[in-house]
C-alpha cells in the first residue's frame, strides 16, 4: 500500500467532484490488494487499528451497511452504527443534531445515508471528520459506482472506449448519476435509458436516450436499475407489464450487446421487472461479484480517507 | 418658516428622477419646505439621498402564530431599517388572517410598535382552503389592502374567478401566487441541468407560466363579468415573479390593457440556481432560483414597467429550519434589511440600471398595486421618507439584523446604499441619531 500513501487524497468522499483519475486509479489498486486480503484464510488486517468508524442509516439498507461494516471490520477499526429512518428524526432531533451528538464521542470517521440529496456535504460543513457517501437521495453512491467500476475493469480490462449503457429509472437514480460522474473519468462512454418520465433531460457524462435498442446496441457492459414501484404511484408510469413490455432488460434484447457483454445490477433486484430473473444467474450476471468487490472497495475507500490521506 | 427636523443639503431622488439637493424641513408629518427653515432638529445630510419610503406589497412578518421566525415588532423594525415605512403582511399564518377582527388586531398592536407601518393582506378564501371567500368588505373595513392566498396556489380557477369578482367589487386587489401545483410537483429546485445533476427534485418554470397564462385568461373573463371597474386599477396582482416565460405572459397581457400588476423579488434579480450547487437549503426559495437567462430578462421587465415592483418576500425561518436538508427545509429568504441597498448595488452601480427607475419600483409601482397614487418630494408631501447612503460600502451581516432571521444568501456582499435614516410620517424610526 505505499504507492497511495505517496498520493494526497480528498478527506472525503462525497461525490467524485473533487477527485481526479488518477486518485481513483491508485484507490482501485488499493481495493485490488484488499480483495488479496478476502482472499486469505485469515480475512483481516490491522490496517486501521485504533480508529472509529460510524454508519449513519437515515435510511434503511442493509447490504449497504453490512459491506461498509465487514470493510471496516476486516480492517481491524471498531465500527458503531446509528440508525434511523427520517420520519423519526423529523418527529425530533435534526440531522445536524444527530451527527454533532455523535461528533462528541470520538467517531473518526462518518459513513451516512439519507434520502435526500446533499446532506454529506452538509454534514462536511457540521463535523471535522471524513464523511463517505454512502447514497443521498436521487444524488451519488459513490462506492457503488467504484465498485461497479472495479467489477468492470475485472471483465472488461481497461474501460477506454467502452460503451456502458444504464437502462431504468435514470431521474431517480443515485447509480446513474455516480456512475455518470466516474465511468467517463476512466474513459468509458455511458448511455442512459428510460422511459421520458425517468428521464431527465440532461445528465453530465451521460447520453440519454429513450430507445432501448439504440443504448443497447454494441453495448461493452449493461447495468440495469431497480425499478422503484412508487413510480406508478406518482403517475410517471402506467403500470409494471407496461414497463416489463417496454423496457426490460430481457435475454433477447441483451443480444443488441457485444457478445458476453457483463450485465450489472446494483441490488436489491426486482426480478422480471428490470431484467429477465433468470439472466441474473447467467454466466453473463456480475451481480454477485459486485457484491463481493464492494467490500474491497469500500476497505480501500476507508483506508484512504482515514490514513491514505496523508502526503 | 418653522418644523421639527431639517435635513440639510440632501440629494433629492424620487419616482420622477432627481432634484438636486435641497434642504428639506420637516414637520406636521409633512414636508414643509425644499428650501430650508427653522428646526429643533438640523441634520447635516451632505452626500446623502432622501426619497420617498420604501412600500414592500409582499412580506411574511410570520404574526400570528409562527413568533419563533419573526414577529411584528422584530419584523416591522428590520423593514424601517430597510428604508420601508409601509409593508403589506402576508396571512399565512397561524391561524390564516381571515377575518375582519384578525386584521384590526394586528393593526393595533403594528401601531402600538410605531416602526414602519403595517397593511395587512387578507385571505382570499377562508382558512386559504380555496373554498369559501373570505369576507372581503369587513376585512378591507378593518384596514386588509389586498387579498391573497399566498403560501398556498388558487388550483380551482372559479374560485379564483369569482374571488376577482367579488374584491373588485369591494375595491381591492387579489394577489396570487402563480404556480401550477401538479406541474410544480415536489420540486424544491428549478428544474433543469442544475438540478438534473444534483439530483434534486425540479420545479419547472412551466409551472409558473402556464399558471400565470390561466389566471390571465381568469382575469379575461373577470373583465367582461365587471360592470364597472375604476379605470386604472390593479385586479389582479402577479406575485414575485420568477420566469422570463411569465413575464412575455404579463407583457402581452398589459399591451392588451388587462387590469394586473406585477412584481419581483431580490432573489430573482440577483441569483441564479447555479447556488444551489452549493446544496445549502438558504438558497431554497418558492418560486425556485432559476436561470441567468431569467435574471435578465427579469431586469429588463424591471426596467420597462411590465414588472411595477419589487416585492422581497421577506420569508423568515428560524437557522435550524433552515440548517434542515434540502428536502426537508421550508422555502424562503430574509430581505428587508438587504434589499435596497442590494438591487441599488446590483442593477444600479453594476448594471447602469436607471437609478430614479429603481426608487419607483419601491414606491410608486407597489403604491400601484394598492391603488394608490405616487408618492413624491414635494412640498405638502407626507413626510414617509428614507434617507440613504450611495458611497458607503459594507458586506451584508446576517448577525447584525434586526429579523430574527439571522441568515443571508448575500451574507458577504459588499453593498452600497445602506439606509441611514427612515421617517414615518415625519416621525424618525430609525437611524439620524
Amino acid at each position: 500500500m505505499s504507492q497511495s500513501a505517496t498520493q494526497s487524497f480528498p478527506k472525503h468522499l462525497l461525490d467524485f467532484r473533487d477527485w481526479s483519475r488518477s486518485q481513483v486509479e491508485s484507490l482501485l489498486e488499493t481495493a485490488q490488494m484488499m480483495q488479496e486480503v478476502l482472499a486469505r484464510p485469515v480475512k483481516k488486517v490491522p490496517a486501521l487499528t485504533g480508529f472509529t468508524v460510524a454508519t449513519v442509516f437515515f435510511e434503511p439498507s442493509t447490504r449497504t451497511r453490512i459491506s461498509f461494516e465487514l470493510a471496516a471490520r476486516r480492517m481491524s477499526a471498531d465500527v458503531v452504527s446509528f440508525s434511523s429512518t427520517a420520519s423519526s428524526t423529523t418527529k425530533g432531533e435534526t440531522y445536524r443534531d444527530t451527527l454533532r451528538t455523535l461528533d462528541q464521542m470520538g467517531i473518526d470517521a462518518y459513513i451516512l445515508r439519507t434520502d435526500a440529496a446533499g446532506v454529506p456535504h452538509q454534514a462536511h460543513s457540521w463535523l471535522h471528520k471524513p464523511v463517505i457517501n454512502a447514497g443521498d437521495g436521487w444524488r451519488a453512491h459513490p462506492t457503488q459506482a467504484l465498485l461497479d467500476a472495479f467489477t468492470l475493469r475485472e471483465k472488461l480490462g481497461s474501460l477506454e472506449g467502452k460503451k456502458i449503457a444504464i437502462v431504468g429509472d435514470i431521474l431517480h437514480s443515485r447509480v446513474a448519476r455516480s456512475n455518470a460522474e466516474l465511468l467517463p473519468m476512466l474513459g468509458a462512454t455511458v448511455v442512459a435509458c428510460g422511459p421520458a418520465t425517468l428521464l431527465p433531460s440532461s445528465l453530465p457524462g451521460a447520453t440519454l436516450t429513450t430507445r432501448l435498442k439504440e443504448a443497447l446496441c454494441e453495448a461493452d457492459a449493461v447495468m440495469v436499475l431497480r425499478l422503484q414501484r412508487e413510480r406508478m404511484d406518482k403517475g410517471l408510469l402506467p403500470s409494471l407489464p407496461e414497463y416489463i413490455a417496454a423496457y426490460q432488460v430481457t435475454r433477447e434484447r441483451l443480444g443488441w450487446a457485444k457478445p458476453q457483454a457483463p450485465l450489472l445490477h446494483p441490488g436489491p433486484m426486482n426480478r422480471d421487472v428490470e431484467l429477465e430473473g433468470t439472466l441474473a444467474d447467467s454466466p453473463q450476471s456480475l451481480v454477485e461479484r459486485q457484491v463481493a468487490n464492494g467490500q474491497a472497495v469500500r476497505m480501500a475507500v476507508l483506508y484512504h480517507v482515514l490514513v491514505g490521506k496523508r502526503s | 418658516m418653522k418644523g421639527e427636523i431639517l435635513l440639510k443639503n440632501a440629494k433629492l431622488i424620487d419616482g420622477r428622477g432627481e432634484h438636486g439637493t435641497a434642504d428639506v424641513l420637516i414637520g406636521e408629518g409633512r414636508i414643509l419646505s425644499l428650501s430650508g427653515g427653522e428646526a429643533s432638529t438640523v441634520l447635516d445630510a451632505t452626500g446623502m439621498v432622501l426619497s420617498p419610503g420604501f412600500l414592500d406589497p409582499h412580506a411574511h412578518l410570520r404574526e400570528p402564530g409562527q413568533e419563533v421566525k419573526e414577529d411584528l415588532q422584530s419584523g416591522l423594525t428590520a423593514a424601517a431599517r430597510g428604508g420601508y415605512t409601509d409593508v403589506v403582511s402576508m396571512p399565512n399564518t397561524c391561524p390564516v388572517v381571515d377575518r375582519a377582527e384578525m386584521v384590526a388586531a394586528l393593526k393595533r398592536k403594528a401601531a402600538e410598535i410605531a416602526q414602519t407601518r403595517l397593511h395587512p393582506a387578507a385571505a382570499l378564501t377562508q382558512g386559504q382552503e380555496g373554498r369559501v371567500l373570505s369576507e372581503a368588505y369587513l376585512l378591507r373595513e378593518a384596514g386588509a389592502v389586498m387579498l391573497t392566498d399566498d403560501g398556498q396556489t388558487n388550483e380551482d380557477a372559479g374560485v379564483l374567478a369569482q374571488g376577482l369578482l367579488y374584491a373588485a367589487s369591494v375595491g381591492l386587489v387579489v394577489s396570487v401566487h402563480a404556480e401550477d401545483a401538479g406541474l410544480r410537483r415536489g420540486g424544491v429546485m428549478n428544474e433543469g441541468a442544475v438540478s438534473f445533476q444534483l439530483g434534486l427534485p425540479g420545479n419547472t418554470s412551466f409551472a409558473e407560466s402556464a399558471r400565470i397564462a390561466r389566471d390571465l385568461e381568469v382575469l379575461r373573463y373577470v373583465q367582461q363579468r365587471l360592470t364597472d371597474r375604476v379605470p386604472g386599477r390593479s385586479l389582479l396582482h402577479i406575485q414575485h415573479l420568477s420566469t422570463k416565460r411569465g413575464l412575455e405572459l404579463i407583457r402581452q397581457a398589459r399591451q392588451e390593457g388587462l387590469p394586473l400588476t406585477a412584481e419581483v423579488g431580490p432573489h430573482h434579480l440577483t441569483l441564479t440556481d447555479e447556488a444551489l450547487n452549493e446544496l445549502n437549503p438558504i438558497y431554497k426559495v418558492a418560486p425556485p432560483l432559476r436561470t441567468q437567462t431569467d435574471v435578465e430578462a427579469l431586469v429588463e421587465g424591471l426596467l420597462d414597467g411590465s414588472i411595477d415592483c419589487v416585492g422581497t418576500d421577506h420569508a423568515p425561518h428560524t437557522q435550524d429550519e433552515k440548517a434542515l436538508d434540502m428536502l426537508r427545509a421550508p422555502f424562503g429568504i430574509p430581505s428587508l434589511e438587504v434589499c435596497w441597498p442590494l438591487l441599488y448595488t446590483e442593477l444600479v452601480e453594476k448594471r447602469g440600471f436607471p437609478l430614479a427607475v429603481l426608487i419607483a419600483r419601491f414606491t410608486d409601482g407597489p403604491r400601484r398595486v394598492l391603488g394608490l397614487p405616487g408618492i413624491h418630494l414635494e412640498e405638502g408631501a407626507e413626510a414617509s421618507l428614507v434617507l440613504w447612503n450611495p458611497k458607503e460600502k459594507r458586506p451584508v451581516d446576517p448577525q447584525t439584523f434586526a429579523s430574527k432571521a439571522r441568515f443571508s444568501p448575500w451574507a458577504g456582499w459588499e453593498l452600497l446604499g445602506w439606509p441611514v435614516g427612515t421617517l414615518v410620517g415625519g416621525r424618525v424610526v430609525f437611524g439620524l441619531a
